[in-house]
């Protein structure tokens, strides 16, 4: 019975290039790699009195943990992105040993050796729209129907409401569709995921996209350009990256190993 | 920003000037990638519930709503009613084994309501 376990942050194919000197990861421990038939796994040596099932269960729950984990872990996946072609591997994934990850290697080698041939020499760029509700509302209906208190004109004018409000809406998320399209084009890849809440975002405005896109690097300034273009009085857009190509290596588990 | 142009080479991120906003992270580090069952298996109903609480935080529901995107409610995980039993679940679990363990009930129940205002702070920030 050991009291640590190996804590694995990315799979990359190996390049032979030293990792910077110094290079911490989770809990402040040293990152280093195990390589495998052309692949390398970064790991570090966790306690497992922090990552041990019970530790873990408690300490996900606990925000300011998951905070410091969640960006040990991406800052640790983001400097292997800038070695070698990198698909990170999701938060808290801790072996017993550095064997099983050897053996991790060998079993999926063909399925990881795919994946990371997809991303190379590519990289995430996360694109947000947002749309400020005012900027697409149409003005209200015109002068002179606020004094006809009819049954008649209320409906009227509550129909025109609700008219408005749905045009509002349909061309908020025309603008993210077109700028999903438009950036489509450039990007070898795209993904969208799920708007943020306005807390997560620190923004009033509707989120109307909330794209990944996998670009070649070679392509990265046509597509900063692309953003640029795409932005107007009624489309905010928010560009961020490069990113590690998260957005484009979800591999699902394959169940409970033999 | 978090790019600059440089002389030799297309773009040069500028890493470290500014730190990635945690929302854009934690939608990454805990949903993307690969994702392997490691040897330490992390307590699932715990990690759904977190999750839950991310996902609650990733999108809000009125603008969801509003954008027509109703993914929540086809996920039985996200529907109220099942999270609020698997959250009375984890709770009863949670006072049965400090009983058992012969520890004060008041202690665990008093943690989960801390982690509650944690939760609740954090949401407002």
């Amino acid at each position: 019975m050991t009291d640590s376990g190996t804590y694995l942050y990315a799979i990359a194919q190996e390049t032979g290039e030293a990792l910077p000197d110094g290079l911490t990861g989770v809990a402040g421990t040293p990152v280093r790699t195990i390589a495998h038939a052309g692949l390398a796994g970064y790991v570090g040596t966790v306690p497992l009195a922090e990552f041990g099932e019970d530790a873990l269960a408690r300490n996900l729950e606990d925000l300011a943990w998951l905070e410091a984990t969640a960006r040990a872990h991406h800052q640790v996946v983001d400097v292997v992105a800038r070695l070698a072609p990198t698909a990170p591997v999701r938060l808290v994934t801790v072996y017993a040993g550095d064997g099983q990850v050897r053996e991790l290697l060998e079993r999926r080698l063909a399925e990881f050796s795919a994946t990371l041939d997809s991303v190379a020499g590519r990289q995430e760029w996360g694109v947000k729209v947002y749309v400020d509700p005012q900027t697409v509302a149409r003005p209200a209906a015109g002068p002179g129907t606020a004094a006809d208190r009819s049954g008649a004109a209320y409906l009227r004018r509550r129909r025109a409401g609700m008219r408005d409000r749905d045009d509002a809406l349909r061309r908020a998320t025309a603008h993210g569709d077109r700028v999903d399209a438009a950036l489509s084009a450039v990007a070898v890849e795209s993904r969208r995921h799920r708007a943020q809440d306005p807390r997560l975002s620190g923004r009033d405005e509707w989120m109307v996209l909330n794209g990944a896109y996998l670009v070649d690097a070679e392509r990265g300034d046509e597509f900063a350009t692309a953003v640029a273009a795409l932005r107007g009085p009624e489309v905010g857009i928010e560009l961020t990256g490069p990113w590690a190509p998260y957005s484009f290596t979800v591999l699902e588990s394959e169940g409970v190993p033999p | 920003m978090t790019y600059a142009r440089s002389s030799q080479g297309p773009i040069v991120p500028t890493y470290g000037h500014q730190p990635a906003n945690l929302g854009d992270i934690l939608e990454r580090v805990l949903d993307k990638g690969i994702v392997i069952a490691g040897d330490i298996r992390v307590n699932l109903l715990d990690i759904e519930l977190l999750t839950i609480k991310l996902r609650l935080l990733i999108v809000s529901v009125e603008t969801a709503r509003e954008l027509g995107i109703d993914w929540w409610q086809q996920d039985p995980w996200l529907s109220g009613k099942q999270h609020r039993l698997e959250e009375e679940n984890r709770r009863l679990r949670h006072r049965l084994a400090a009983l058992e363990d012969g520890a004060r009930p008041a202690a665990a129940e008093e943690d989960d309501e801390r982690k509650e205002r944690l939760w609740a702070g954090r949401a407002s920030d």
